[in-house]
């Protein structure tokens, strides 16, 4: 861990500030995507009418995630820790979800 | 006193003496404090994400044994206010990402305003929440209080919903099995309203404080970070949102 | 061979004393400590805590160990048996094993250990404390106005639907030591990131620091689900939503998912801290650096990683898939690895070093040889066709305990003792230190080998009573349990009698590398005057060699 002194205003260039028109286009970009979700959920898609809703609500997460909590314009580590936190979640549900998905194939 | 490691003389003083008044002793910069505070706001949402993880995981297997009572147990609810309490919280999301940049500009009454219209629609997505609870609990669809199946046996008994969705009448013990969507409906919207109700009262209190300029002088790590919880809480109302109101909208 | 009988080396008696200004002396008064920043006095508040509970859920116990020198229920009703080794295995378990490295060494050392002046956050560490001793009073309570009889388990639907015992305020006092719990693992983690010293990179890091930092992952993110697990079930009970009620269309097995998820992390929690302690205690007392450091920290990570994969092997006869089964019980396999190789890599330490006897090189020695037991036989459990046998059994008692108390408990000791110097300036009496930890090794094994052979003849655990033919066994068990008792009270009489009267300790009386022994004992508040700049290796006992050429001894 490097120590360094700073201004300010030396640090705040460093730590990049996100301009209000990203801010603008990913909020619309939410809205038209939250109609998008509603749409599609009257559509008659059978088996991918969830895998659609659920692509389109981990594609609004991403959104938030990367622009509105600044994680695209973060380090590694905040990255990375995001990342493990969603590794942890899936594994909880994938293994559990396995469990009772196999239960009732044949008789072993 | 002998010091077997060697000593960082030069830096080490500078910063004690020329360090914020906001900065803490245990720090050696402000940049230090800011990192491990921002970094330790994402750990706190990395719990989160477990906690709600364990209501996900109920809901999966729940929805995947009972599809059709959670299919008519989700036409209860009224889609409307499902996708405008949605745009209401990505508004907000809105605001206090615009929020956290005033801060950073230093603009404080805009910071002040965009804190305020965050709490507002707080607010209104409580209140929207608390108008759909009312309507479940007079139509006795609240586990474990006097809960009634009688709009899954009988839709027709519903006109409201039965005149849109024309459900088939469940057999009693899938009817049975609703019980255990609006179980998942309010422990999950619940949960949320909980982490919503605190943020809110978080969001006074930096109001009271931004009025007093205490956000705007260069130290935003507070909003910043509150910002992010903010945005954690909108993202589980992103999930939230198809998973129980869109399950199946066209039967 | 060395002619070495003892690696001390303390100051000269007769000109000695404590430091005037340390971390003890800066403030007086109650209130400097209830609401004190200082992550030592901090982790002595917790020392203090956690020893108290400790000795409560030892008491109970030893009621277990009374009960069961009779086959018949004879002491107490079956039903206040049933109480007795739930409230001893929540006790135990939250109160004292998750918090007892981390909250307490590794609370007073990590900071120094990498050069800081504090953790990254004193206030949620200062709170952390108070939701524990909260909600260790609260658990207390309970216990005063009937406990639960569920086990530690809580296993669905007995905890419930069946009994009207008090699961809530239990599961109540255990949700906010989780929280408790996340507090201090999410500070390590912040901690270990970002106030490392000027070159102290992560390959220089104690490899106390690595199990720490593996152990705080498994805090931060497993005990959410714990959380959750508990908040289900008193909704269950309050509210009857039906989600773990067969009759509802719920399944019970959902609530063990959740609570295994996190209860089999636990584990590792619990032992990753004191396997950090060994690798301390036996470089030191091998005068070696510890062999493979990079394997060693590795394998931390590691077994924090696989931990996430291996729950559902608590499940093995409670109805999950034949599939599931196969997966987990494979996967369980792969866990024990990174165990295994700490165990190798540590042996290879001692081989050709200059080894000491001192009494923390005793508990260490201890732990190799009993968590290794434990551990294979953690082994066969895994395997699902020998578990399903021995599940449920005196085979699985023995297997955690093995590891808990041979290996946990005795890895705690071992650092207590260790760094006992460095906290309180002041030696504790290594000649009754000795007796106490063979004591407590014999002990031990008196106490917990029978049970091995208890549980393959198939004597169930949990249960008051037992057949007549398992009695010989149990009257054993609990002879050792009552020797063991001995080995655990003399540290509590010997170590306050060092307080006062202990031979002065100095910087440094062990001779070891690590930044912590660089500076006084007891500490200064702020650890160091200056942040020191790291420049060697860890384990370095050349550096250390030279440093002693160049320093002038000085105390107090």
């Amino acid at each position: 861990m490097t120590q360094h002194q700073e201004t300010p205003e030396e640090h705040e260039h460093e730590h990049h500030i996100v301009s209000p028109k990203i801010y603008v286009v990913i909020g619309a970009s939410l809205l038209v995507l939250t109609g998008t979700t509603v749409w599609a959920s009257y559509q008659e898609w059978g088996v991918f009418n969830p895998i659609a809703a659920l692509g389109i609500a981990v594609l609004k997460a991403v959104l938030v995630v990367l622009f509105f909590m600044h994680v695209k314009y973060s380090t590694k580590l905040t990255k990375l820790t995001v990342g493990a936190g969603f590794f942890t979640f899936l594994v909880l549900i994938g293994m559990t979800l396995a469990d009772y998905f196999t239960r009732a194939w044949g008789r072993w | 006193m002998s010091d077997s490691t060697a000593i960082a003389h030069g830096t080490a003083d500078a910063a004690h003496h020329e360090h914020p008044p906001y900065q803490r002793h245990h720090f050696e910069t402000i940049a230090q404090q800011n990192d491990a505070t921002n970094f330790a706001m994402w750990l706190f949402l990395l719990t989160e994400i477990m906690f709600f993880g364990g209501l996900f995981t109920a809901y999966l297997i729940y929805r995947n044994w009972y599809y059709p009572a959670f299919v008519q147990g989700s036409h209860q609810l009224q889609i409307g206010w499902g996708t405008a309490n949605t745009a209401v919280l990505i508004t907000s999301s809105f605001t206090m990402a615009m929020g956290v940049w005033s801060a950073e500009m230093r603009k404080k009454g805009a910071l002040v305003l965009c804190l305020v219209l965050t709490f507002v629609l707080g607010l209104a997505f409580l209140g929207i929440k608390s108008i759909e609870y009312s309507e479940k609990i007079e139509k006795h669809h609240v586990p474990g209080f006097h809960y009634s199946v009688q709009s899954f046996v009988n839709p027709s008994s519903d006109p409201e919903v039965y005149n849109e969705y024309h459900d088939k009448p469940l057999a009693l013990d899938m009817a049975r099995h609703t019980e255990l969507y609006f179980f998942l409906y309010f422990a999950m919207t619940g949960m949320h309203a909980l982490h919503m109700i605190i943020g809110i009262a978080i969001l006074g209190f930096m109001i009271f404080r931004a009025r007093a300029g205490a956000y705007t002088t260069g130290h935003v790590t507070f909003v910043e970070n509150f910002g992010l919880y903010w945005h954690f809480v909108d993202i589980v109302w992103i999930f939230l949102f198809p998973l129980l109101y869109l399950i199946s909208r066209h039967q | 061979m060395s002619d070495a009988v003892t690696i001390v080396n303390l100051p000269d008696q007769s000109t000695a004393r404590i430091p005037k200004m340390n971390y003890l002396t800066k403030e007086n008064g109650l209130l400097s400590w209830l609401l004190t920043g200082d992550h030592k006095r901090i982790a002595i508040l917790y020392l203090i805590s956690i020893s108290f509970f400790f000795f409560v859920g030892g008491s109970l116990a030893g009621l277990i160990r009374l009960e069961l020198l009779t086959p018949q229920s004879d002491l107490m009703a079956t039903d206040t048996y049933n109480k007795v080794f739930s409230m001893h295995g929540i006790i135990m378990v939250f109160f004292f094993l998750v918090p007892s490295v981390p909250a307490t060494i590794g609370n007073f050392f990590i900071p120094m250990m990498i050069g800081a002046k504090d953790l990254a956050l004193p206030k949620i560490n200062l709170l952390s404390w108070y939701l524990y001793v909260a909600a260790g009073i609260l658990a207390l309570y309970t216990m005063a106005s009937g406990g639960v009889d569920t086990g530690w388990t809580f296993t669905t639907p007995l905890s419930t639907h069946y009994v009207n015992t008090h699961v809530l305020t239990t599961g109540m006092a255990v949700f906010i030591a989780g929280f408790s719990s996340i507090f201090t693992g999410l500070n390590f983690i912040v901690t270990i990131h970002k106030m490392r010293a000027p070159g102290m990179t992560w390959f220089r890091l104690p490899l106390f620091v690595w199990s720490h930092y593996a152990a705080s992952i498994l805090m931060v993110l497993g005990t959410p689900v714990l959380a959750i697990a508990i908040v289900l079930v008193a909704l269950e009970r309050t509210v009857g939503i039906g989600v773990f009620d067969p009759t509802k269309g719920g399944d019970p097995l959902l609530f063990q998912h959740l609570f295994w998820f996190y209860s089999h992390p636990a584990v590792y929690i619990m032992i990753l801290p004191g396997m950090g302690v060994i690798s301390e205690v036996i470089s030191t007392f091998s005068r070696k650096r510890v062999f493979g450091y990079t394997a060693v920290a590795f394998s931390s990570v590691a077994i924090a990683v696989f931990g996430f994969f291996v729950w559902a092997h608590h499940m093995f006869i409670m109805g999950i898939s034949n599939y599931a089964v196969l997966v987990f019980s494979l996967l369980t396999m792969l866990v024990a690895v990174p165990s295994a190789i700490k165990i190798f890599n540590w042996a290879f330490t001692l081989y050709k070093g200059s080894i000491t006897f001192e009494t923390p090189m005793l508990y260490a020695f201890g732990f190799m040889g009993l968590f290794t037991i434990g551990g294979m036989t953690g082994v066969f459990l895994g395997a699902s066709g020998t578990d399903i046998h021995l599940t449920e059994t005196y085979f699985i008692v023995a297997h955690f305990h093995f590891v808990m108390v041979g290996g946990m408990l005795m890895a705690f000791l071992s650092g207590i003792h260790f760094w006992w110097p460095k906290m309180t300036g002041r030696m504790y009496p290594e000649k009754i230190s000795q007796l106490a930890a063979v004591v407590t090794f014999i002990g031990f094994n008196l106490t917990f080998f029978p049970q091995f052979v208890l549980g393959t003849l198939g004597m169930p655990r949990r249960y008051a009573s037992y057949p007549p033919e398992f009695q010989i066994l149990n009257v054993f068990s609990t002879a050792g349990a009552t020797v063991l008792g001995v080995g655990y009270l003399l540290p509590v009489l010997y170590l306050t009698w060092s307080l006062k009267y202990g031979e002065i300790a100095g910087n440094n009386p062990w001779q070891a590398t690590g930044l912590e022994w660089q500076v006084q004992s007891p500490p200064l508040t702020e650890n160091f005057p200056e942040i020191p700049i790291m420049d060697h290796e860890a384990y370095d006992y050349e550096w250390l060699e030279n440093q002693k050429e160049k320093e002038v001894a000085s105390v107090g």
